[in-house]
């Protein structure tokens, strides 16, 4: 008897050990931890290299402060979920962390990010930050919230082999869509087994869809996805209509992958680890960070790419003004609104994005460089031999509209555009779905007819 | 010294206290935390994760004019019926009855094969599955050898093919409880109604399935809530698409509430799932009152 009673108490002391367990950490502690979140997969490790660098730094220059690097080994979507659930809590919200600029505007308006204007005024290396660079981490009440880290250009990426045996020069420079199916119809004729020019599409590859694909047609037209000015959403679009329009002769002519092929969120791997290296892909369209997967020590190592591989701008529909369109995205450090220690977690992320560790991280992960001492660095323009070309996009490149209704917006294009791949809606009526799903989600009274 | 009744009364529940607060915290809490946030437009980032406001019903609202979601509901009864209702529960049944008869060693070797399955952590069974069904994958390298053309299963046949998968994976179990269910048949019982004549046929339908009801009951009731609450499967091999021909009630919650951020709109998609599963239980813990009786 008196032995089941101490079991029973045993257990509830153990219930009790449990239940104390999921309160938060005691704040008590006498040295100082900074926790830093951030992204790290196999393919991309130039973050964990560099804060790791960082770490080392900061301790010897802070003793008896520690710094806890917290990878989140996930994709960009993922990456997000997990840093957003993180950052809802006070106890589990890391003091530094890796942070999308698309999410900043809706990530500020939750209160997760500190502001850092204040702290900013006192660090001279901030006037050194391109100005454009700059606004991807200003939120809507105009302060700064965010510290860019690199950003990124898409273009287009050609096998020059596979140009070459269909009889097209290299380097290819085409100038309107026009260009870019007659060139594909060419290596079609030429070569039954081998894609001709691929765009993505579909809700598999999700961002990918829309930043490599469909808002470089979109932009092209002249059209717009946001009124930025009215502070709309723009339906009823011909633009849009044309851009699915586009898709629907790559896919229905077999220029791009099948469709099947086009909605397996691995896609990407056999672009860049199969196709391209074997000559099976004239061409697609991908971000400027593509060599990084090709250089040595990259997931899909390619000795020769750089003779193999070429890069163009994706051109405007008609060639009209300004001739070429790209779309950028980009990745900050920011600093979580409860931290305990502002000025101290603001110092490391001083030291994290110094001169020596950008520069290494922007070379590493084949970025384009966000602060002007690493743009004119020689190691940096010596990175790879595409670095000037996909740099000089910057000046026709633009940026999602990142609003907090965006990623709704944005599922809603890819649905459009798997609906016009797959024939299950011509390319009016998905335009019309997607007018009708926009107007559902933000309300008549935010979009715009143009 | 004597212990007053009323006292001894509450010592008496002393030791299921632990479970109770166990559930209560970590089945309960959640269970209401989701239903409460249903009713709100709780978010993951924007203006609604800093002070979410109550929405009533808005979410409710808003579930029956979304066109996905009738096609997510028909999607998992689809899917509960064919993969968990016939295809884990018959095959199961079957194969435990066959191995009653079949000799020692193939029984073994069936055995071990069916368990392989469900021994398999759900996301590698998921990756074993995918690997098998893609474009490039195992089945269609089967079918080129074999001379035939094969398909993109996955696009072509999405929910045939994590029905299949689900077959594959979680028959094991259901052959588990029936031939235990089976070794607790009296030998005696079915030698007498052989005696009088029953066929095998008969013997089936009118002895063994009877006197199993009450392990056919447990085992629908258990298949049902495990594919009913199946996400890694589906996530890995198809992530509801193409075009959410695979979308059943757990992805598409979780689609609403961690890719777009609305974590109110998605808690109510769990909260319908949450209703059904206890709608389920409810109808099979009924027949297995009915079948004590």
């Amino acid at each position: 008897m008196r032995c089941r009673a101490l079991k029973t108490m045993s257990l509830i002391a153990a219930a009790a050990v449990v239940l104390t367990a999921c309160s938060p950490d005691d704040p008590g502690d006498a040295s100082k931890t900074l926790k830093v979140a951030y992204q790290k997969t196999d393919s991309f490790t130039a973050l964990d290299t560099m804060l790791h660098a960082a770490k080392q730094e900061f301790e010897a220059a802070n003793q008896g402060v520690s710094v806890e690097l917290q990878p989140i080994q996930a994709n960009d979507d993922d990456y997000g979920t997990k840093l957003a659930l993180a950052l809802r809590s006070p106890s589990t919200a890391p003091d530094v962390f890796y942070e999308d600029t698309f999410k900043v505007r809706s990530d500020v308006d939750a209160g997760y990010l500190l502001k850092l204007d204040s702290h900013l005024q006192g660090w001279e290396d901030w006037d050194k930050f391109d100005d454009g660079a700059k606004a991807a981490g200003r939120a809507d009440d105009g302060g700064t919230y965010a510290v860019p880290l690199g950003t990124d250009t898409r273009a287009i990426w050609y096998n020059k082999k596979v140009f070459t045996n269909a009889g097209i020069s290299v380097p290819w420079e085409p100038r309107s869509w026009q260009d870019i199916l007659d060139a594909a119809r060419k290596i079609k004729a030429n070569d039954p087994g081998v894609v001709p020019f691929n765009m993505y599409a579909g809700k598999g590859t999700g961002e990918g869809t829309v930043m490599q694909g469909f808002y470089e047609l979109l932009y092209g037209t002249g059209a717009e996805l946001y009124d930025e000015e009215a502070g709309k959403w723009v339906v009823g679009s011909a633009g849009f209509t044309d851009s699915l329009a586009f898709l629907k002769t790559l896919y229905d002519e077999q220029l791009a992958v099948s469709p099947a092929e086009a909605l397996d969120a691995n896609i990407w791997k056999k672009v860049f680890g199969e196709w391209f290296p074997n000559a099976k892909l004239g061409a697609t369209v991908e971000g400027s960070y593509a060599p990084s997967f090709w250089q040595e020590g990259g997931s899909y190592e390619w000795p020769g790419y750089e003779q193999d591989m070429g890069v163009a701008p994706f051109p405007t529909r008609d060639g009209q003004d300004p001739g070429a369109v790209s779309m950028s995205g980009g990745w900050t450090l920011a600093l979580g609104a409860s931290t305990k220690d502002p000025d101290l977690a603001f110092s490391f992320l001083t030291t994290a994005l110094n001169e020596k560790n950008s520069l290494a991280f922007t070379v590493e992960s084949s970025q384009i460089a966000v602060r002007q001492d690493v743009a004119a660095d020689p190691g940096y323009l010596g990175g790879h031999p595409f670095v000037k070309e996909v740099s000089e996009l910057v000046s026709v490149t633009r940026y999602r509209p990142a609003t907090s209704d965006y990623p709704r917006i944005s599922a809603a294009v890819q649905e459009a555009t798997e609906a016009v791949i797959t024939g299950s809606r011509s390319p009016e009526e998905a335009a019309a779905d997607y007018d009708a799903a926009v107007t559902e989600i933000v309300g008549s009274d935010k979009t715009i007819r143009k | 010294m004597p212990v007053p009744a009323a006292a001894r009364q509450l010592i008496r529940y002393l030791p299921v206290l632990p479970a109770v607060l166990l559930l209560l915290v970590f089945l309960a809490g959640p269970v209401f935390w989701a239903f409460n946030a249903s009713f709100t437009n709780a978010g993951l980032t924007g203006r609604s994760a800093r002070d979410p406001s109550w929405v009533g019903l808005d979410n409710y609202q808003r579930l029956l004019a979304d066109p996905v979601f009738p096609l997510s509901l028909l999607l998992t009864v689809m899917f509960v019926a064919g993969s968990a209702v016939l295809g884990q529960n018959l095959l199961g049944l079957v194969l435990a009855l066959l191995m009653r008869r079949a000799r020692p060693a193939v029984s073994a070797v069936v055995g071990t094969t069916v368990v392989a399955a469900w021994v398999l952590p759900e996301i590698v069974a998921a990756f074993a599955a995918y690997a098998y069904f893609s474009g490039d994958g195992t089945l269609n390298q089967l079918l080129r050898v074999l001379g035939l053309g094969g398909q993109d299963w996955l696009y072509a046949f999405p929910m045939m093919a994590i029905m299949l998968a689900n077959v594959w994976r979680g028959t094991a179990f259901s052959m588990l409880v029936y031939r235990a269910a089976l070794n607790d048949v009296p030998a005696e019982v079915t030698e007498a109604a052989q005696m009088d004549g029953a066929h095998g046929w008969q013997r089936l339908a009118f002895i063994t399935l009877p006197m199993i009801r009450g392990s056919i009951t447990t085992n629908l009731m258990l298949v049902t809530l495990q594919t009913l609450a199946v996400f890694t499967l589906v996530w890995v091999m198809t992530a509801g698409g193409p075009a959410n021909a695979s979308t059943t009630l757990p992805v598409l919650a979780y689609l609403e509430a961690f890719k777009f951020g609305d974590i109110g709109y998605g808690t109510a998609v769990a909260s319908v799932l949450i209703l059904i599963g206890a709608a389920f239980g409810l109808v099979y813990i009924r027949l297995l009152k009915d079948s004590r009786s």
